[in-house]
């Protein structure tokens, strides 16, 4: 049984699927100037990887997007994140040690409307990258199990 | 004798529904509003990033983000236990 759609399908996930892909790591990675964030960025990551399941199949994409590596980015990005909750502990739980500091992430942001600089924000950009880690390589995990689960009651009904 | 009962309680719940509707304060004026007040004029100052719903998300709430973390984690810990191999 044919799992993946038509060739016009195909082509235009081609093209756009890496446009999605950027489009989601640059909401993470801005989550503290723009609007947006972890969890709105990883799901439009996430939203690229269902783009291919659906076009491709699930046989079509068990080359590239591997189930155990997804879980271990996920497990790595909610460890970071609890991480640097405890690091702030000097002061309290989730308290936000860089900001302000002069380092990294650290320097102050400038007062009123401005248009923002990538390296100020402390912790929150560190946790934007962890949290947005995290619901990509769950979202993905959820779509591929339940796309390989699906083929194979499929199979059996046939 | 169910439905006549299902049937008040509907007429009830909507009544109460419609008190209420009717006792709300007008929109985008808050009763308590210090809370607010205080992220808008000292949440760019103190952690030093400019979107501060992220700020309030992700350092002043940060226990409610990691519960949602928590969620996900879980869902996605059912949905491997559910879909498993099951070897016989």
């Amino acid at each position: 049984m044919k799992e993946e759609m038509s060739l016009i399908v195909r082509t235009i996930t081609k093209l756009i699927y890496g446009f999605i892909l950027v489009y989601g790591f640059y909401v993470i990675v801005h989550g503290h100037i723009t609007p947006g964030g972890g969890f709105q960025g990883g799901a439009i990551v996430a939203s690229a990887f269902a783009l291919l399941i659906v076009a491709y199949g699930n046989q079509g994409v068990k080359k590239y997007l591997k189930k155990d590596i997804f879980s271990l980015i996920e497990s790595t990005g909610l460890v970071l994140f609890i991480a640097f909750a405890f690091f702030g502990l000097g002061a309290t739980f989730f308290y936000n040690f860089l900001a302000n500091s002069g380092g990294l992430f650290g320097n102050p942001a400038v007062i009123g409307v401005n248009p923002g600089d990538l390296n100020t924000g402390g912790t929150v950009p560190i946790m934007n990258f962890a949290v947005g880690l995290e619901v990509l390589a769950a979202l993905a995990v959820i779509i591929l199990t339940m796309s390989a689960g699906s083929e194979i009651t499929r199979e059996k009904e046939n | 004798m169910k439905k006549s009962i299902f049937g008040i309680a509907l007429i009830f719940f909507v009544a109460f529904m419609i008190m209420a509707a009717f006792g709300m304060r007008p929109f985008g004026e808050p009763v308590v509003s210090e809370m607010d007040d205080y992220y808008i004029q000292n949440a760019q100052a103190e952690t030093g990033a400019n979107n501060v719903v992220t700020t309030i998300v992700f350092d002043y709430r940060g226990f409610d983000t990691l519960g949602e973390a928590t969620v996900l984690f879980t869902a996605v810990l059912g949905i491997t236990a559910l879909f498993r191999e099951v070897v016989k």
